[in-house]
């Protein structure tokens, strides 16, 4: 069975002015030529540390702020740089779950009246039909529908979490962009929501774009993983090919970084040293050479094109030394 | 995805925390109402004020006397406890003989529609603009805000006769003036909440459901910043009472012999030290009130927040 792209980003660019002093200002590379294609029903895990353009990318996604360059379609129409009656129909397809569920709920708001606000805005149902919708959504997502009446800080992190899901399913998008969802929240709850978000991408048939630092919750939730570092894609490709043998030193260092609780299955570790270099001032040719334990020369005079190695898509010079190396390990 | 192998029992632990809460259904102010009500303070408060709103009302039947008939053999009556008072003059007389009883009775209309006008002047105002800079920031923001430092720098009882003097004398355009003078409070202290709030995740999730500026300023945003907002505009309505004063004093304001307390306060100053009655009764008039406002008002921010509710 063939899928549906339901969202298609090519080489998606997000350049931020910064003022340095009164008259210099700088361009701030965020996000720099992403691209990905998601289809309904899979999950895309967006991997990366603090800072490497994650929520950039949400940002652009969810079309809070157009890319500087690049393109990106929803459901095949171009949302690129949509004019204001394209993207009220667009903002229907695709929603978002935030980190926080302390921030992402108004307090002073009822949880009707908050999973009722995209209704009010984008139908002309009857507030009867409203209320209806809205309780339907929270027997959906494990609430109980006499919650309606209630405020936010009467919740708990996951019970708030569960909250977010519903108002991002009241308009039925067909694309969930999902950053951090369980970072937040007690490993015990995480696991519930994880379960939920599972149980709603089969129900509804969406697509997930999952942000995330946790490789254990990548692995349970990606079909496929893009890792991200100074906003650029290092590596792309389906989930076992990237967890079984990285391509991507980088990568090699996040899977080694993840605890385990076996000692067997503890690798080799790969600390990596040093800070994640500043944006504003990137280093020449490879962003990651600083920090690589596989440097060479060739990594500081040439940017490595992202090239594809059996079916994953890599940018590093070392590529199929990384991969040998894991492999031998 | 793939299953999660661990699956705790879900709803049962989860839902235990909340259904202890009752359920309430019912209109907003009905609510707000309820909640007011639990707090004893506030609702004295809101007694008080609705008790002067009805002496203000009623003052042609509650007072024993016209606010400005002069009772020539009874200059300076002290009130009719103390030695050489009488119980026609309740709380003494001035020094024309006017009954001071009636004069506060009376003066509570001024007094009350000075402060309420000022108060809800600059109030509104104040958060347009402030919502405004918060919101759409660059230019506006930087033109809004420097007028208001502007407005700031000059002492305020100097601007108030500023305005004054531009609009010419009378009472409407005191409270201008004052309105003025206080709209740089409610600007700062809007827009300060505004950009605290505005890039909040609940804002952010606003505007994917597709909330224009206009919602997400008043109905997303606007209701977490009122706390504040809520408490300078109790503490500046004896603001307003006595700037009020103060322009009369010099001529601006309300003129005499119209019974108001500030004028009241200002007039008898020279009586401090022989005639107390003279200056302590519009003075405590003024300060009961004010607290009446400013409980009233803490008891109203209490009720506004979810967070406080039982």
């Amino acid at each position: 069975m063939t899928a549906k792209t339901m969202m298609e980003a090519r080489d998606l660019v997000q350049t931020y002015s910064v003022r340095q002093g009164a008259f210099k200002s700088a361009s701030l590379h965020a996000v720099r030529g992403v691209s990905f294609a998601l289809k309904a029903g899979k999950t895309l895990a967006v991997v990366g540390e603090s800072g490497c353009g994650k929520s950039t990318l949400a940002r652009m996604l969810t079309l809070i702020e157009s890319p500087t360059s690049g393109q990106l379609f929803i459901d095949g129409k171009d949302a690129t740089r949509p004019d204001k009656q394209a993207l009220k129909a667009l903002r229907r397809d695709v929603q978002m779950v935030f980190q926080n569920p302390y921030g992402s709920l108004n307090p002073r708001k009822k949880i009707g009246t908050v999973l009722e606000e995209p209704l009010v805005i984008n139908t002309t149902l009857d507030k009867e039909e409203r209320r209806r919708q809205a309780r339907d959504m929270m027997t959906r997502v494990g609430l109980r529908p006499e919650f309606y009446d209630r405020y936010p800080h009467m919740f708990s992190g996951g019970q708030r979490q569960r909250i977010a899901v519903a108002r991002a399913l009241m308009l039925r998008p067909q694309v969930l962009v999902l950053d951090e969802p369980v970072s937040a929240l007690d490993v015990s709850v995480q696991a519930q929501v994880l379960n939920l978000l599972n149980d709603i991408q089969e129900e509804f048939g969406l697509a997930y774009l999952f942000i995330s630092h946790d490789l254990s919750v990548v692995r349970h939730v990606a079909d496929d993983l893009l890792v991200m570092y100074l906003g650029r894609p290092v590596e792309v490709g389906p989930r076992e090919k990237i967890f079984t043998a990285p391509r991507h030193p980088y990568t090699r260092a996040l899977l080694s970084a993840t605890p385990t609780i076996d000692p067997h299955a503890r690798g080799q570790r790969v600390a990596l040293k040093g800070e994640l270099p500043s944006p504003l001032n990137p280093p020449s040719g490879c962003v990651f050479r600083g920090r690589c334990p596989y440097a060479i020369e060739r990594c500081q005079a040439e940017v490595p094109e992202l090239r594809d190695i059996d079916g994953v898509t890599v940018a590093c010079h070392r590529a199929e030394e990384v991969m040998h190396n894991t492999a031998s390990l | 995805m793939t299953q999660l192998s661990s699956q705790p029992p879900a709803a049962a632990s989860e839902t235990a925390e909340a259904t202890t809460l009752p359920a309430a259904t019912s209109h907003p102010l009905i609510e707000l109402w309820h909640a007011f009500r639990e707090n004893h303070a506030a609702l004295a408060g809101l007694i008080i004020i609705l008790l002067i709103f009805v002496a203000a009302i009623g003052a042609d039947f509650i007072a024993p006397h016209a606010p400005t008939e002069q009772f020539r053999d009874y200059v300076l009556v002290p009130p009719f406890w103390q030695e050489g008072g009488s119980i026609r003059f309740l709380l003494g007389t001035d020094d024309v003989g006017r009954d001071i009883l009636s004069r506060i009775i009376y003066g509570a209309r001024l007094s009350m529609l000075i402060g309420l006008i000022v108060v809800s002047l600059s109030l509104v105002t104040g958060v347009l603009l402030g919502l405004l800079a918060g919101f759409l920031r660059g230019v506006v923001e930087t033109v809004i805000m420097r007028l208001m430092d502007i407005m700031l720098a000059i002492p305020s009882l100097l601007l108030a006769v500023v305005v004054v003097a531009v609009l010419g004398p009378g009472l409407f355009n005191a409270m201008l003036a004052i309105a003025v003078v206080y709209l740089p409070h409610y600007v700062r202290l809007t827009r300060g909440s505004v950009i605290s709030e505005r890039d909040r995740d609940y804002v952010i999730a606003s505007r994917l459901a597709g909330a224009g500026l206009f919602r997400l300023m008043f109905i997303t945003v606007l209701p977490n910043c009122l706390a504040p907002l809520i408490v300078q505009a109790t503490l500046g309505f004896s603001n307003a009472v006595l700037d009020a004063a103060a322009l009369g004093f010099l001529g601006l304001g309300a003129q005499p012999p119209t019974p108001e307390w500030g004028s009241m306060l200002a007039d008898a100053r020279q009586y401090v030290l022989d005639a107390w009655w003279v200056v302590t009764f519009p003075g405590l008039a003024i300060l009961i009130t004010v607290l009446a406002f400013n409980i009233m008002g803490d008891g109203l921010r209490d009720a506004l927040d979810p967070k406080l509710k039982r």
